[in-house]
């Protein structure tokens, strides 16, 4: 690390701890994406926040907000004649309403795990007695890989390739979440990696509507530093804007390209998440001319009505009501090696979060600090 | 990406190329494989005997005695294959304890179809290395079982050395103050492996750090006792090693990730892969606790040899939090390491 660079993370802590002084009154701020849950655990962040503070995880893991019966389905795929299901590996573990694809796997089921759609449309070209379900699983991040997949299967003319929609879009999730009247939210540090797609405006409802500030952020940590400053100090000066930290990467309107693949290959549908339940126009359905391409219209599945593990509340933790600790199930009978909930599946879930940068290390904070 | 693999098997004309079960049987084959193929590259007067044993003269000495078994996926990576990886682990297991390799054996598990060419590189490879650390394959064995019934080639090595360190290198020896050497840059073998997977849409240009380390560590046996444990930080990576050193004890471990030897490309790919450096395996590496007046000199050793180059410090044997290894962030916050959950690359090595 440069002298520069050590002067620049001083600055920062002095920053944040000031401010956090400075604060009204409690606060709570939710940093909605998973890879910031991350990283904010990785660099020791929380470490530096004065006890009026509280940072929140929130909804912005994908496998996590998944529900059962997606998981569901694409088990059922998975055990199809002549029927491979091309999956990333984050889904692998996910358990749903009975079991996880991993078992399935065990048990006979086909499934090939891919770093790119595009090598799940590779796959069904070598496989052509085969079909190839692939689980379209993320948000505006990875929406627009899929489309292309899709538009890429139809220029090639491949039909045993086809994809289960599961996409979601976070700023109708935010909406519902900022609305919240439990959570009792002061401000978001908004997802930078979505942003980089959708930009900063689809966010400006958060400050316009529910006079709440935002932040995005990147996901170094002294991003995440700069990214609390900035929102300190809107809540310290009475101010609700959406700010962007990540500037290098985050255009204002976000990237047209991308943008324009996924509105022609998707539109926005009713979807369902786990633990916010249904939320309006907050999914990403197959349009109608992509229909040989849509899983659900050209191969529907049938599956046995989805259910919820016993006493898992991975709900109330992708929503902040708890924490992963308040969870009977945590670190007991759950945890990375045999996971109940998708939060403890997922390395960017909450639980897996807590459990690897907290629990599992029982750190001592009083043993170990400066 | 440069990846090399077997070549296309399903031609009739290569078939003589290629490996058949009775290669395996005990039979002509057998013996012609053994003959026109191991035993001119391994040749040496205890093997060339081809009993059911291989009878060595080592007097009375301690000796060290390790074996490992190699999967590695693909069989061929950027800076190395499945037989060189084979013998320079059985290699590093031993000279992390002070040892000098003296004799390797080696099996073969082959799955028919297996082609010679390819075996033949495997082999020179694990010849390179076994006489470049002055060790010699002694007596092995070659199974081949149905296509299917393996993946191409798994090779199993067992080494016997004598030690030469005068004291004991082991846990017991670590006191608090002691410090952490590193000896190179940290998950380079697992993340070339990884991109080296055939189905990863990435280039790179990173190469495994798989090497024998015998000549690297055998400088600071004549520190004796100053040296207190050695390992080769392979599955689990560094991070699994300092837990093993911590695990049950009266002190714990703390690392500096300023001070972590990182390559940009492996940064690169934990960033994008959500890997941890600290948990990837390295093959080329090994950690070594050293008491504290004598980390500069045992830095200066390893850096005279090239694979030392990078050797830094990275932390050191510290009082609390007894039994755990900790890290201090650049934002001088702390992380505990722990060790890696589930299998984070199958078949790496």
């Amino acid at each position: 690390m440069s002298e520069n660079e050590k002067e620049k993370i001083k600055a920062l802590i002095y920053c944040v701890k000031s401010l956090c002084n400075r604060l009204p009154d409690k606060i709570n701020l939710m940093e909605v994406c998973g890879t910031h849950t991350v990283a904010i655990h990785r660099a020791g962040i929380k470490q530096l926040l004065c006890q009026k503070t509280r940072l929140i995880s929130g909804p912005g893991c994908p496998v996590c907000v998944t529900p059962n019966d997606f998981v569901d389905k694409a088990i059922w795929y998975s055990f199809q004649p002549q029927t491979i299901v091309a999956t990333f590996g984050d889904m692998f573990k996910v358990p749903g309403s009975y079991s996880s694809l991993a078992e399935a796997q065990a048990q006979g089921g086909k499934v090939h795990l891919v770093y790119s759609p595009l090598e799940a449309v590779e796959l069904a070209k070598n496989n052509p007695d085969k079909k190839i379900v692939f689980l379209g699983i993320g948000f505006e991040t990875t929406a627009p890989a899929v489309a292309y997949s899709i538009l890429s299967a139809r220029k090639a003319n491949l039909h045993n390739f086809m994809v289960l929609s599961g996409h979601k879009t976070v700023p109708e999730a935010l909406e519902k979440i900022a609305a919240h009247p439990l959570l009792n939210l002061d401000g978001f540090i908004l997802p930078g990696h979505v942003s980089c797609i959708i930009g900063r405006k689809p966010y400006e409802f958060l400050s316009g509507v529910q006079h709440l500030p935002g932040v995005i952020s990147g996901f170094e940590p002294v991003d995440i530093l700069e990214s609390l400053c900035m929102l300190y100090k809107q809540i310290v000066e009475g101010r609700c804007q959406i700010e962007t930290q990540y500037r290098r990467a985050v255009p204002e309107n976000g990237n047209r390209a991308a943008l324009a693949i996924m509105q022609e290959v998707f539109l926005p549908k009713d979807s369902e998440w786990r633990g916010l339940g249904i939320i309006p126009k907050s999914g990403l359905a197959l349009r109608e001319k992509y229909s040989d391409w849509d899983a659900e219209v050209v191969y529907p599945s049938q599956i046995p009505k989805p259910r919820q593990h016993k006493g898992c509340i991975c709900g109330a933790i992708i929503m902040g009501l708890k924490e992963p600790e308040e969870c009977p199930l945590f670190g007991n009978l759950c945890h990375p090696e045999h996971p109940i909930g998708p939060c403890m599946v997922s390395s960017e879930g909450t639980c897996g979060t807590h459990f690897s940068y907290q629990i599992r290390g029982r750190l001592n904070e009083s043993s170990v600090s400066a | 990406m440069k990846v090399q693999s077997a070549p296309n098997l399903k031609t009739d004309s290569k078939a003589k190329e290629l490996i058949k079960l009775a290669h395996g049987s005990g039979g002509l084959l057998s013996r012609e494989l053994i003959e026109k193929v191991i035993k001119p590259k391994f040749g040496n007067r205890i093997l060339d005997r081809l009993e059911d044993a291989a009878v060595l003269f080592l007097s009375e000495n301690l000796l060290a005695f390790s074996t490992d078994s190699y999967v590695v996926r693909p069989i061929f990576f950027p800076g190395g294959n499945i037989g060189k990886l084979a013998v320079c682990g059985t290699i590093n297991d031993l000279a992390v304890v002070g040892a000098q390799p003296l004799a390797i054996s080696c099996g073969f598990i082959l799955e028919e179809g297996f082609s010679f060419e390819t075996l033949n590189k495997i082999i020179d490879s694990m010849q390179k290395m076994a006489s470049q650390t002055g060790c010699q394959i002694v007596t092995g064995d070659t199974k081949v079982v149905e296509k299917g019934g393996a993946d191409q080639i798994f090779i199993n090595t067992t080494g016997i050395g004598v030690v030469r360190i005068k004291s004991s290198l082991s846990i017991e020896q670590i006191q608090v103050g002691d410090e952490l050497i590193v000896t190179g840059t940290i998950g380079d073998h697992a993340a070339s492996v990884f991109v080296a997977r055939q189905n990863l849409p990435m280039t790179s240009s990173l190469e495994s750090d798989c090497a024998p380390l015998f000549g690297l560590l055998q400088p600071l046996w004549s520190l004796g006792a100053k040296i207190r444990f050695m390992r080769d930080p392979t599955r689990g990576g560094v991070a699994a090693t300092l837990n093993e050193i911590v695990r049950g004890r009266d002190f714990g471990v703390e690392i500096t990730e300023s001070l972590l030897p990182i390559k940009p490309e492996v940064r690169g790919i934990c960033e994008l892969m959500g890997f941890d450096p600290l948990h990837l395996a390295n093959e080329g590496k090994a950690v070594i606790v050293v008491a504290p007046e004598s980390t500069e000199i045992v830095l200066g050793l390893l850096k005279q040899h090239p694979l030392g180059s990078d050797a830094c410090v990275i932390g050191k044997i510290v009082e609390e939090p007894k039994g755990l290894v900790y890290l201090k962030t650049t934002l001088s916050t702390k992380r505990i390491i722990d060790l890696p959950v589930g299998d984070l690359l199958p078949r790496i090595c």
